[in-house]
């Protein structure tokens, strides 16, 4: 067998900023999709690791481990690998090489994904810790709500460039647009 | 236009994939006569008034909906999953 070297997608690809946003992919960290059987519970499976099934739209967190909602019965493991003995309760698959993750922080990221995505992400609409199954323009995507000022968006792999491109594109044109509104002369007060 | 998807909540239209009419979910038996099989396959109603329509979830949850419109109207009455009503799952 060759030996294969693992890459993650974009691999060497530098952050692009603009808008005082910056846009990175993240590093690579394994992928697990956790589908509980019918009418099976996972509390007691879940709970000696702190975690908690994810309801519609939710995040759980232990540690490094998180457990993000991603679909109808369906969750996803970030950070750490499934625990023994869960294959029994749940479908568990590896889906590390299937994701590509970027992050996107900065005041202000709501705005840029306003662009792409027609769900509110405003932090009153899509809290620390949510998380959304949605369009990026026309690329499916997971985006997590990290923290106040930081996103995190998954794309299956394969559309990894063409999520780059959507997202550094609209980095540039706020950017563009910040600079056309400052370099605007100032109006002066009317007189009298 | 928008669907309120049970699980993702009001998201626009673009979002889904409609399927047909909610009476792909009555499938007739195996052995029932071809007259029925040829009314599953091929007869439809076009009801001026409520009618029931199956909406897929593509780009968010990737559920299977069952959508409640009045064609009179263009009100959307109900959304509800197809895997919530009897029989509409898998069994393990």
């Amino acid at each position: 067998m060759a030996e294969l070297i693992a890459k993650t997608a974009l691999d060497g690809q530098r952050p692009a900023t603009g808008a005082g946003l910056v846009l990175a992919t993240l590093p690579p960290g394994p992928v697990w999709s956790i589908a509980p059987f019918p009418g099976v519970d996972l509390a007691p499976v879940l709970a000696p690791l702190g975690l908690a099934f994810p309801t519609p739209g939710q995040s759980s967190s232990a540690g490094d481990l998180r457990l993000i909602w991603t679909g109808r019965d369906q969750a996803f493991l970030l950070g750490g690998a499934a625990p023994p003995g869960l294959e029994a309760f749940a479908a568990v698959t590896d889906q590390t090489g299937a994701w590509a993750g970027f992050s996107l922080s900065g005041e202000g990221g709501e705005a840029a994904l306003a662009r792409l995505v027609t769900p509110d992400l405003r932090l009153a609409a899509f809290p620390v810790g949510h998380v959304i199954r949605t369009a990026l323009n026309h690329i499916p995507a997971i985006i997590l709500r990290e923290g106040r000022a930081g996103f995190h968006i998954r794309v299956f792999r394969s559309m990894a460039r063409s999520a780059w491109h959507e997202l550094a594109a609209v980095l540039e044109r706020l950017a563009a647009r910040q600079a056309a509104e400052q370099a605007r002369p100032v109006p002066t007060a009317p007189v009298g | 236009m928008r669907l309120t998807c049970p699980l993702c909540g009001p998201r626009d239209r673009r979002e889904f994939t409609y399927y047909g009419a909610g009476d792909y979910l009555s499938r007739p038996d195996p052995g029932a006569p071809a007259e029925a099989w040829d009314n599953y396959l091929h007869l439809r109603d076009n009801p001026a008034g409520p009618t029931r329509d199956l909406w897929y979830h593509d780009q968010g949850c990737a559920a299977w909906l069952l959508v409640s419109r009045n064609t009179i109207t263009h009100e959307i009455t109900g959304v509800e999953l197809v895997a919530d009503r009897k029989g509409g799952r898998d069994e393990a």
